[in-house]
């Protein structure tokens, strides 16, 4: 329905998502202008952290496109309206994600994957099939580990009602974290993102197996490939999360 | 004097309402703070690479940051002040209530747009600004005099941002939609006005260029002032001719949307 409904204007509909793929690049023009004024940043240069940024873009793009309505939940548990979520006979997380669902994102992944696509032929890899493998499966872990993470904001909305911006230090801060590499942040901060928050397990890990650099926080070798075990964890974690939300639901009653 | 006081009622009534929502106030400080301190970081690697580069040393640079973030509300940077209120009420046609107050359309939204930056400063600005001093280096001036300087190019970004918002806000009018020039203002304000890089370390030409935009008013000259790069008259002048321009160009557009233009209705 919301699909159609964004459909119907043509016009609107093609101006919006050329919108949103003009917001999104302006993370990567940043960086752009970043290295209009120097030659490397934290040590990497600008095709492996346009591969850093694609990665973690793209599988944010996805991430949002599927459950980036969220953040309109807060909303509705304040009006009421939540409530017709709960009598209708489909799973309450999927009408969420399916609530007010923007086509529109689409211009966020489309400018994602092309800086993607433009990393994969700049960066300076020795191609081997595990790396080649590697990368869609970083796309589809860190899917579900930014999918995990909005999930998580959302349970977190039952407590608070108005506060989805703590949401958006999560999800668009952690993506933004992810946009540069691990060298340019504290030790404390990396140690935060790779064992509290595991967001480095959707790039900085299995990137730094990829372009051959070493692993943050020197972990071990085989932790390249721990992105679909971490991804599952997350979702686990955040399925308990949001049931204890939904029970812990009290109606407005208005 | 009678209008002097309605002006301030309405500009007390914007402070009060975003005052109401704590909450949401309490996020927006903890989202700002991630998020400066996600940029510090890259930032400080970046002068590493580059020292003055755009004329900031180390510190510099990480307090532009900082008021990057503490203005960002209170700017909208990226819109979502008084011109997302007036574009509502244009599309739905409530617009035509207010064209029968007895009291100027263009004063009356900037003095709730200001009460709302007010309250969005001293709210969500001074925590995140007050945690980036503490516990990075920063460099902050010990004159008042300078201090005072600041807070008279902040008024006077306040308003810049304001007519520039209120500006593209008009065009509802013909448009009937404000989906496109939210986005707009979303795009220019962010890139623009420095938030995400100092206009003073972009390359030239094209440092040139925006640094002469209006949207340079908002954090560029603010930061300068404060971190004495700039004598504050230079700021003064610059942000104050964008003012008139840009306000006088509202009451244009205003005069003609309200002569010419039917407004729709239920």
């Amino acid at each position: 329905m919301w699909v159609r409904s964004s459909m119907t204007y043509r016009t609107s509909f093609a101006v919006t998502v050329l919108g949103n793929l003009l917001v999104t690049g302006l993370d990567f023009a940043t960086i752009l202008l970043m290295f209009s004024q120097v030659d490397t940043l934290g040590g990497w240069s600008l095709p492996e952290i346009a591969f850093l940024y694609g990665l973690s873009a793209t599988a944010f793009g996805i991430a949002d496109l599927v459950l980036g309505s969220m953040d309109v939940l807060g909303g509705r548990i304040r009006d009421g309206s939540f409530d017709t979520l709960l009598v209708r006979p489909a799973p309450v997380l999927a009408q969420v994600g399916a609530d007010r669902f923007a086509l529109r994102r689409l211009g966020r992944i489309t400018q994602a994957a092309a800086v993607l696509g433009y990393a994969l032929v700049a960066v300076d890899v020795d191609w081997s099939v595990a790396k080649v493998l590697l990368v869609p499966v970083m796309v589809v872990s860190g899917a579900a580990i930014f999918c995990a993470l909005f999930v998580a904001g959302a349970a977190f909305q039952f407590v608070a009602q108005d506060a989805a911006e703590v949401q958006n230090a999560f999800t668009y801060g952690g993506t933004t974290l992810l946009q540069y590499p691990p060298t340019v942040f504290g030790k404390d901060l990396v140690r935060g993102v790779t064992f509290l928050l595991p967001l480095a397990f959707v790039n900085w890990v299995p990137a730094s197996y990829v372009l051959g650099r070493p692993y943050p926080l020197e972990l071990h070798r085989w932790t390249a490939f721990a992105p679909p075990l971490v991804a599952a964890g997350c979702c686990a974690l955040a399925g308990l999360a949001w049931r204890a939300g939904l029970r812990s639901y009290r109606s407005t009653g208005s | 004097m009678g209008s002097a006081r309605l002006y301030a009622a309405v500009a007390a009534g914007g402070f009060r309402r975003y005052a109401t929502y704590r909450a949401a106030t309490a996020a927006g400080i903890f989202t700002n703070t991630v998020f400066g301190v996600i940029l510090v970081y890259t930032y400080l690697a970046l002068w590493d690479e580059r020292p003055h580069l755009g004329g900031y040393d180390q510190a510099q640079a990480v307090t532009y940051v900082w008021l990057g973030q503490c203005l960002y509300s209170t700017l909208a940077i990226q819109g979502g002040g008084a011109e997302k209120d007036l574009m509502e009420r244009i599309r739905t046609g409530e617009i035509a209530v207010d064209l029968y107050r007895p009291a100027d359309l263009q004063l009356w939204w900037l003095a709730s747009d200001l009460g709302r930056a007010l309250f969005q400063v001293l709210g969500r600005g001074v925590i995140p600004f007050a945690f980036g001093a503490l516990f990075f280096p920063s460099a902050l001036p010990t004159d008042v005099t300078v201090w005072a300087a600041f807070a008279v190019t902040l008024v006077l970004a306040m308003v810049v941002s304001f007519a520039i918002r209120y500006l593209l806000a008009l065009s509802v009018f013909w448009i009937m939609d404000g989906m496109g020039i939210s986005q707009f203002l979303m795009v220019t304000g962010i890139f623009f006005s420095g938030m995400t890089f100092p206009l003073n370390a972009f390359p030239d030409p094209y440092g040139d260029i925006v640094r002469a935009l209006p949207w340079a008013a908002q954090i560029q000259m603010p930061a300068d002032v404060l971190m004495g790069e700039t004598s504050p008259l230079t700021a003064y002048a610059f942000q104050a001719v964008w003012a008139v321009v840009l306000l006088a160009a509202g009451r244009l557009l205003q005069s003609a949307a309200t002569r010419r233009v039917v407004v729709q209705g239920g």
